[in-house]
């Protein structure tokens, strides 16, 4: 066995720089923190007082200090805005809008991404006769502003007769969200090794065999995105929901809208704060829980054109 | 078990012809490879086999049917590609039932096959694990095995050892060519590994620029290139190449350096008479060249030697040949002076001699 020994060269060699780098603290880093602290705190401050105010008595917030915290905590508010607010004469709550925005969010949000992920297959990997331009007409769609689409879709509606209707307003969620959600799904499948779908052809897979058994398996990522998207994007969405749904359908959005602008008698802050908070609570949530996938999605769907 | 003819194949991308006018015919039971250079049109030449890619002309038979419109599953053929292209979200047995399935086959039968395809390709510990929990010469059983159950005639591999480490693709290479012999079916195999190609194939079908430069065994590649380009692209370390001028007196062929020195070609077949003063150049491998006379028939080059590399088994020798850069192979024990000026060994009926335009053999 042959031993090692040290050479005044190794020696030397230990006395430079060495394990991890020291982290010096530079102005740059400083600035960078501190301009982030109170970004925070400016998109975080009306959050504070929305959450103050909902949970103060009318009689405290007609003192006027709308950032001191309240001096005796109620939660009436929050129930009164789920339970019993007003829209003109109608007097349940909030919470009639709460479930209508369920219902509408379950099938658009189940629908647009299966309609999205099917047409992003399709013309990811099928060597579909003039994809390209079926690509670039849905992705022109997506940057007309849709106010322009909203009459002649208003037009049809009335004439197939589902213009006021559940499914009227889940029709449009999904015609909405197809341009994106084809983008997303396109670039995602035309990320993945194409010789994995050429094996399948081999194998004897069909054009929905192979995208049931083997694509949307291994969608999971982009499908997370693609909720996250819809959810929020369809919980959020006001203008739709006013044209299409119906009277009966009226999602959250649009119900808080008619609590906080109603002008019978008092304008109830602490009411109409726990409605907002109420309504946003939804995408908040998604966020939260979906920060990172959101993050690693966006990037995923843009870097691949 | 099917025989393979391709005709007048012709393949573009947009305006880029990528195969012209290509015909190969494989006989039954054939194990052939295609060997050439990265971006010759391999791959491309198997797509369109296995019906994977839209060709502009030309047909392609499969078992004597004419399958250029057929899909890919119609034509009997199982793929293996570089990449393994496991399906990643199904096990092994998932992996390897997914085609039969797609057929519709009988549960029973499809347990029995892929038990088998299984029990040949020595995977049977893995059939519950997906493909990221297998090592790569695991998945590119695996991969094999998708091929195999579905007892197609004819197998078609895309480099698939091209991403294993030396040794398992050495190992792999037996475990091919034994399956070959096994199954007795067809077999296409597309590598740029020369050493692959010469001990597995039948024939070689050596390509460049999408044209078929040669279609012959092994051997005869080896020994009688066709033209400058098979002769470069196969063995290693590569043939010497040197220019010089044919010289034919009295019916004797020797060839001129650029120095005008003189080098023997007694015993040489050319493939035509040759032409006195054509321009031309004369290859010999490096192993083909001793420092002695060892051959009754052999002829004389001189050489300057000027550096040695020693590989192991055996050293090369580089130097030059009336400045055109030349090696030697010898073996490892021996010891050579450099630099110093030796004249060489080698029998012309090795060498090959070749058109200096057309790059021709002579
Ligand atoms: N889909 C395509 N569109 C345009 N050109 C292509 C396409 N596929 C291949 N080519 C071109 O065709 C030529 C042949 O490609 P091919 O993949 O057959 O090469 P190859 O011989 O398999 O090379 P390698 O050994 O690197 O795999 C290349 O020049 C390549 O750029
Ligand atoms: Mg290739």
């Amino acid at each position: 066995m042959l031993q090692a020994t040290p050479t005044p060269a190794t020696a030397a060699a230990m006395s430079g720089p060495s394990g991890p780098r020291p982290r010096s603290v530079t102005a740059g880093r400083v600035g960078l923190y501190a301009f982030l602290f109170f970004a925070a705190l400016f998109f975080l401050l009306p959050m504070y007082v929305m959450i103050v105010t909902s949970l103060k008595t009318m009689g405290e917030i007609r003192m006027g200090n709308i950032f001191s915290l309240p001096s005796e905590m109620t939660i009436e508010p929050w129930i009164q805005a789920w339970n019993s607010a007003c829209t003109g004469l109608n007097c349940s709550g909030i919470k009639v809008g709460f479930w209508n925005s369920v219902r509408i969010l379950i099938p658009s949000v189940i629908l647009s991404i299966f309609v999205g992920s099917l047409t992003g297959y399709a013309l990811s990997l099928w060597r579909v006769r003039g994809a390209n331009l079926l690509f670039a007409v849905l992705l022109l769609g997506a940057f007309l502003p849709y106010q322009v689409f909203i009459y002649p879709l208003v037009r049809i509606y009335s004439t197939v007769g589902i213009y006021g209707t559940m499914t009227g307003i889940v029709v449009t969620h999904i015609i909405f969200g197809l341009p994106l959600m084809t983008l997303l799904f396109r670039n995602y499948y035309a990320s993945l090794p194409i010789e994995l779908f050429k094996a399948a052809r081999v194998d004897g897979g069909g054009f929905f065999q192979i995208f049931f058994r083997l694509m949307l398996p291994m969608s999971t990522p982009i499908v997370i995105v693609a909720c996250i998207l819809q959810v929020t994007g369809i919980w959020n969405d006001f203008l739709f929901g006013v044209i299409f749904a119906g009277r009966d359908n009226l999602p959250m959005t649009v119900q808080l809208n008619n609590i906080v602008n109603s002008t019978q008698g008092e304008k109830l802050y602490n009411v109409n704060m726990a409605a907002t908070i109420l309504t946003a609570l939804v995408p908040l949530v998604v966020y939260f829980i979906s920060g990172r996938w959101f993050v690693r999605g966006i990037a995923a769907g843009a870097v691949k054109g | 078990m099917a025989t393979v003819s391709i005709r007048d194949l012709e393949i573009e991308f947009g305006n880029l012809k990528v195969l012209k006018n290509l015909d190969l015919e494989i006989e039954q039971g054939e194990f052939i490879v295609l060997l050439g250079p990265s971006g010759c049109g391999k791959s491309t030449l198997l797509n369109a086999v296995a019906g994977l890619l839209d060709i502009s002309a030309g047909q392609i038979w499969i078992g004597g049917k004419n399958v250029t419109w057929e899909e890919p599953k119609d034509r009997g053929i199982g793929m293996v590609f570089q990449s393994y292209a496991l399906y990643p979200r199904m096990t092994v047995t998932g992996n390897l039932s997914f085609g039969l399935k797609m057929a519709k086959t009988p549960k029973a039968e499809i347990d029995k096959r892929v038990a088998r395809a299984a029990e040949i390709l020595q995977i049977q510990p893995l059939l519950n694990r997906r493909p990221a929990e297998l090592s790569g010469g695991q998945r590119q059983r695996v991969a094999i095995g998708r091929a195999l159950v579905r007892d197609v005639d004819v197998f078609l591999f895309d480099e698939p050892l091209s991403n294993l480490d030396a040794k398992l693709r050495t190992e792999l290479r037996v475990e091919l060519k034994r399956l070959h012999q096994g199954l007795g079916s067809t077999m296409i195999y597309v590598t740029h590994d020369q050493i692959e190609a010469l001990t597995l194939a039948d024939r070689i079908a050596v390509m460049n620029g999408g044209v078929i430069q040669q279609l012959a065994s092994p051997k005869e590649i080896y020994r009688r290139p066709l033209n400058r380009f098979v002769a470069g692209f196969v063995g290693s370390p590569s043939m010497n190449f040197v220019d010089g001028t044919l010289v034919v007196e009295e019916g004797r062929a020797t060839f001129k350096l650029k120095d005008g020195r003189i080098v023997d070609l007694a015993g040489y077949e050319f493939v035509a008479p040759p032409e006195h003063g054509r321009p031309a150049t004369l290859g010999i491998r490096p192993e083909q060249i001793d420092l002695e006379k060892r051959e009754p028939n052999a002829t004389t080059i001189p050489v300057n030697l000027t550096l040695v590399e020693p590989m192991g088994a055996d050293s090369l020798v580089w130097g030059d040949v009336a400045g055109t850069q030349f090696s030697v192979r010898i073996d490892g024990d021996a010891h050579v002076d450099t630099p110093s000026v030796v004249d060489a060994w080698f029998e012309p009926a090795q060498a090959s001699v070749f058109d200096l335009a057309t790059g021709a053999r002579l």
